[in-house]
Parts: structure tokens; sequence; C-alpha cells
């Protein structure tokens, strides 16, 4: 599991993200325009590619997409 | 009992009425361009039907069942049964199964009643009915599904852009021969609150107060009296029981996934369906959608789905469906059932 990889799949899911923008240590709500669908599609992406279920407190204790990926990781 | 089976019936005939009047989400002002944009690719209503003011899913159901009875050319004395699975009824009571049996001129010795089920509706009312039929001598019979969302906020983005309006009807008879049917339906209370109209009922009686809109955030307004989501949970939920659902259920029928002809699910929202089909690893071609033209009608999308997309395949072949709802209550059911040659007439518009 690779953090790279996972900034892939996002740049896969959101096209109008230019790819290269996002970081680890970038601000997701930032960069991916945060909103409740946003927020639902990274959840059904990381269960479909990670088989985790991110939960609206995961969202809320996150500021980074490190920080994300740490919790996809610990809950793997 | 979670799991079971059933057998000695046979569905007959579905049909599904949907209001004339179209809806489209491009046309939704309440939200801006990227939103309304973002909402129609993500969630996947493009279009939904809305009933006109005074119009119930008692009646969009009694058209449905009108056409389909006389589709069968059955003759109303012969039915014994009449099961009105809805959230929208036309009053607090009577059951609107009791109007139906009136108004579809059913005969007096007949059974109907209602009953209170949402987006996992039809895998209920199936299990239900199907129990009649196969076991207390009940030959024909109609279960009526659907329903109508007036209780939407139109200030309200996470409900209103989602929720379409249809009736359906389901005909079943007794068939000494029919292959065995399987259910798996569970619940969970403790998540009553994701989908939830919190007054209007008994517990929150209606009071002047509660038809006073409150903010609850960016683009939702509502009030008391209409139905609240909250996305996550439900999104939560969905992801975390649905497939095991369905894998319990194919373990107990000894079905594998291959026999399944088509995986028809209730059709929440296009992330949910999507993430489920992907997580059973199903190819699109056998997993039907109706969202894009009729949004979420709650528990009609089931039977509108079988007809609006699989009308020629259901009519001309034997096949093996797997239906799954799941949604308000919490509550979720599967049903493993074998359909031929059944009778579908296309999608009725009133």
């Amino acid at each position: 599991m690779d953090i790279h990889d996972f900034i892939k799949k996002i740049e896969g899911e959101f096209e109008e993200i230019t790819p290269g923008i996002i970081t680890p240590k970038s601000k997701f709500r930032d960069v991916l325009d945060w909103s409740s669908v946003n927020a639902l599609t990274v959840i059904a992406l990381v269960d479909c590619e990670y088989d985790v279920i991110l939960t609206a407190d995961d969202f809320l204790k996150s500021e980074t997409i490190e920080d994300i990926f740490s919790i996809i990781q610990s809950k793997s | 009992m979670a799991l079971f089976s059933n057998s000695r019936f046979k569905i007959a005939g579905i049909s599904a009425c949907v209001p004339k009047l179209v809806e489209y989400n491009r046309d939704y002002k309440w939200v801006s361009e990227k939103e309304r944009n973002d909402l129609i690719k993500r969630v996947g209503v493009e279009e939904k039907r809305v009933a006109e003011k005074g119009t119930t899913t008692a009646d969009l159901c009694f058209v449905a069942a009108e056409k389909l009875i006389s589709d069968l050319s059955w003759k109303k004395d012969e039915i014994q049964l009449l099961i009105f699975v809805s959230q929208s009824r036309d009053y607090i009571l009577p059951a609107s199964a009791c109007i139906l049996q009136d108004r579809l001129g059913l005969s007096k010795s007949s059974i109907a009643f209602d009953v209170s089920m949402g987006c996992s509706g039809y895998t209920y009312g199936l299990s239900i009915i199907s129990n009649f039929v196969a076991n207390c001598g009940v030959k024909k019979a109609l279960l009526l599904v659907g329903d109508v969302s007036t209780m939407t906020s139109y200030r309200d983005k996470t409900t209103y852009p989602l929720f379409g309006q249809a009736g359906t009807a389901t005909a079943l008879e007794f068939d000494e021969n029919a292959s065995d049917t399987f259910f798996n339906l569970q619940t969970d209370g403790s998540g009553h609150k994701a989908i939830m109209i919190p007054a209007g009922g008994m517990r929150n009686f209606p009071t002047k107060k509660m038809f006073e809109y409150k903010k609850f955030g960016k683009g939702i307004i509502r009030n008391d009296l209409h139905v609240a989501l909250d996305g996550y949970a439900v999104f939560d939920f969905s992801l975390r029981e649905v497939v095991p659902n369905i894998k319990e259920l194919m373990e107990y029928s000894s079905r594998t996934l291959e026999e399944i002809d088509f995986f028809v699910f209730h059709q929440a929202n296009l992330l949910i369906n999507e993430t489920i089909r992907k997580k059973l690893k199903l190819p699109a071609e056998k997993v039907p959608m109706s969202l894009k033209k009729y949004g979420n009608t709650s528990s009609a999308t089931i039977p509108l789905t079988i007809v609006s997309e699989l009308r020629e395949e259901v009519s001309s072949k034997k096949l093996n469906l797997l239906l799954s709802g799941f949604g308000v209550g919490l509550s979720w059911g599967s049903t493993i059932i074998e359909i031929e040659n059944i009778c579908c007439p296309p999608v009725i518009e009133y």
C-alpha cells in the first residue's frame, strides 16, 4: 500500500484535478473542493480499492491526504 | 430467522406506474451549477417523476394494478389478498389497502393490509405475500408497492434531487411446481435516525411549530415533517451490510453469482450501487439501473427497474434474479427468485 498509488487513484476518480497537483501534505478539503458528495465519492473509492470504510469522523480528524491514508492503513 | 425459503408460488406479472410530470436535476436551481453537475454525476439522477398535488402512491398503484389485472385476464373475485407496502399512505388511518380493495373491486372476502416499509419493502413484501400464497390457500394475490416522496423539502439538496415517485403492482399465484425462492431479511433499528421524518406520527404529533423551516447546513433547509437523511450513516450502512447479506444468501441457496442472470438492486444512489456492484465483482450488464430516469423511488425501485430495464427479458425467458433492497429502518433484505415469461406491460404514465 503506497500513498502515491492512493493519490493516483484519487486523481483518476476526480477527473477535474490536474495530475501532479496533489501531494501527501495537500489539504484534502482544498484540493478536492470538499463537499458531502465528494466525501462520499472518496468513501466509495476507498471501500472498492482497499476494502476499508471511512467514516465522517475519520474526515473530521484529518486534514491532509496523508492523514486519510494513515487511517486507511490503520483500518486495513 | 433471517434466512428462509418459500416455494409453491410464482410471479405472474409486474407493472409500474409513474407520474407524467418530469423534473430534471439540471434545472434544480437551489444549488450552484457545479453542485448540480456533481449531484447528477455522482448521485446518478438526471430526471425523476413528480406527482401532481393530490396524487398519492395508492393512485399510482391502483393504475398499475388495473393494467396488470386486465393484461393477465384475472377475474377480480379470484384475488384473495392485497398487500400495500408504502410509507406514504393516503391517511394515518384507515389502511390504504382497505381503500384499494374497494377501488379495485375485490371481493369482501379478500384479505387487505398495509406494510410500512421503505427501501427494503419489496423484498419484505414478497416474503409476506409468498407465505400466504404458498401456505395459506391464497391462489391469487396482489403486492402493491411504492412511494410518493412529497415529504421532501425543495430546499434540501440531500433529499430533493434524489427521490422520485412511482407505484407498482406484482401479481402472484399458487403454483405447486414452482422453484424455491430464497430470502435473507435483516434489521438494525439502532440506525433508525439515518432516514427519518421526525414529526407527524404519534411520538411527535403535528403542531404548528413543526412546519417552521430550519437550517441544518449549507443547502439543507427543511421542517420536521420532511424527510431527513444522514448521508454518511446511510452510506456506511449500505457498504457494510448489503454485500455480506447477499453473500450469505448465495451460500444458503447454493447458488453462484454466475447462475444469477440479473441483480436488481434498490436504486439508492449511483455511488452506493456502483460500490456494491464492484465489491461483488459483477459486470455492469447484469446490474440494470433505472436511477438515471426515475431517481430513488423507495420501495418501488426494484419492480420499477424490472419493468423499465428488463421488460423484454422477463416477458420471454426463464431467469434467476437476485433482488436486494436496503435503507430506511434500517432494514435490508435480498431474495433469489426464478421468473419465467411473466406479464410485464411497459411503464405506465399517469
